[in-house]
């Protein structure tokens, strides 16, 4: 009896639990019913400033701070490498390609971008000026670090 | 027969014998107002995107990839046709290069890029003949429409602004020494000094030099 009471609480409970989530979470189709299509939200701009923006860890591939149309990317040519190459930054005074870029995965160094590396936008992206959907709790390592140094000096 | 031809040549020889001056010249002026006219509007209709897109060569090829670029597909709707950048616009210069374009018929009529692989494995020769051309005339037909003294460098990116201010508005470099590939897709670039790399000519003759060298001392 106790086990069977226990099971409807917990029904019970995940049920609630579902109809919150129902109010609460934003998702691309708010409140367009299923079958239907809604409107499509305005495309956002991309972010075009120039200016580098900090990493929100040490491995993020840094993001792109200016637009990329139609960059052509392929066997015949890579239009970021055209400024962003070692011999090309004197001229262009972009930022160089990271030599961890010429390393092949044996950690050798290659004379130019290894072609694992080549395909710049499998890793580094453009920003847009979009809303998120959903508030960004994500805590950066420097706060966690306080964070942890102020307990250890509570105690 | 003989008669007749012999008499056509009299005419043509001596018309003002056979014909008032008054008509002659009137005659003339009419005949060549008709022909320049036919003339310039044939070569207009050569002008034309329909013309240039007849051929399966350009419109598979070269076109398809120019619909995707903002020459063609913009906000403002101001856009480019193939004349605008690949033909002077410039009366005499116009006539070289439809007298230059003689042998694109020549490779339409023995279908010298007849297919895709065809058309891919000459892409590079194409395009350094276009390069060529642009880099002789300082981007004559860029400037057309972009003028580097209507250019406000204060609602361009931070990045192009200092680009054009060092390099364009100096005449350092030209449009198409960056701009290349701007409105079709580019060819193998592996063997091409791009803009910003171009080697030294000194720097690559003291590394040939270096090289033979070394060569030299090992054998």
């Amino acid at each position: 009896m106790k086990r069977f009471a226990l099971a409807i609480a917990a029904l019970l409970g995940l049920l609630v639990t579902l109809a919150a989530a129902e109010d609460k979470v934003a998702t691309l189709r708010p409140v367009t019913p299923l079958a239907e299509s809604g409107e499509a939200a305005p495309m956002p701009n991309v972010v075009n400033t120039d200016i580098r923006q900090v990493r929100n860890y040490p491995e993020q591939p840094p993001l792109i701070p200016h637009k990329i149309d139609n960059y052509q990317v392929d066997k015949n040519s890579n239009k970021c490498l055209t400024c962003h190459s070692r011999a090309a930054i004197e001229t262009s005074q972009a930022p160089m390609v990271s030599i961890t870029h010429f390393m092949n995965r044996d950690n050798q160094f290659l004379a130019s971008v290894t072609p694992r590396r080549y395909f710049c936008n499998q890793c580094h992206v453009v920003q847009t000026d979009a809303r998120p959907l959903l508030e960004n709790e994500f805590v950066d390592v420097d706060a966690v670090l306080e964070y942890v140094k102020s307990k250890e000096g509570a105690n | 027969m003989w008669a007749l031809i012999k008499r056509i040549w009299g005419v043509v020889r001596r018309p003002s014998v056979h014909y008032s001056l008054g008509f002659l010249t009137l005659g003339g002026f009419i005949m060549g107002v008709l022909f320049w006219g036919a003339f310039n509007t044939a070569m207009e209709l050569t002008n034309t995107e329909t013309f240039c897109t007849g051929c399966h060569e350009m419109r598979d090829n070269v076109f398809a990839e120019l619909k995707t670029t903002i020459h063609y597909s913009n906000r403002s709707g101001v856009r480019a046709t193939c004349s605008d950048c690949h033909v002077p616009h410039n009366w005499t210069d116009k006539i070289a290069r439809k007298m230059q374009a003689s042998k694109e018929v020549w490779g339409k009529i023995f279908g010298t890029i007849n297919t895709r692989e065809k058309f891919l494995a000459h892409r590079l020769e194409l395009a350094q003949h276009e390069w060529a051309r642009l880099k002789a005339n300082n981007s004559l037909e860029c400037r057309n429409c972009h003028s580097s003294d209507s250019m406000d460098i204060t609602r361009q990116s931070t990045r192009a602004a200092e680009a054009h201010e060092r390099f364009l508005f100096t005449g350092e470099k030209t449009c198409i020494d960056c701009h290349k590939g701007i409105a079709h897709q580019l060819p193998d670039m592996s063997q091409q000094s791009t803009w910003m790399e171009a080697p030294s000519g000194k720097a690559l003759e003291n590394a040939t030099a270096f090289l033979e060298q070394r060569q030299k001392e090992t054998n």
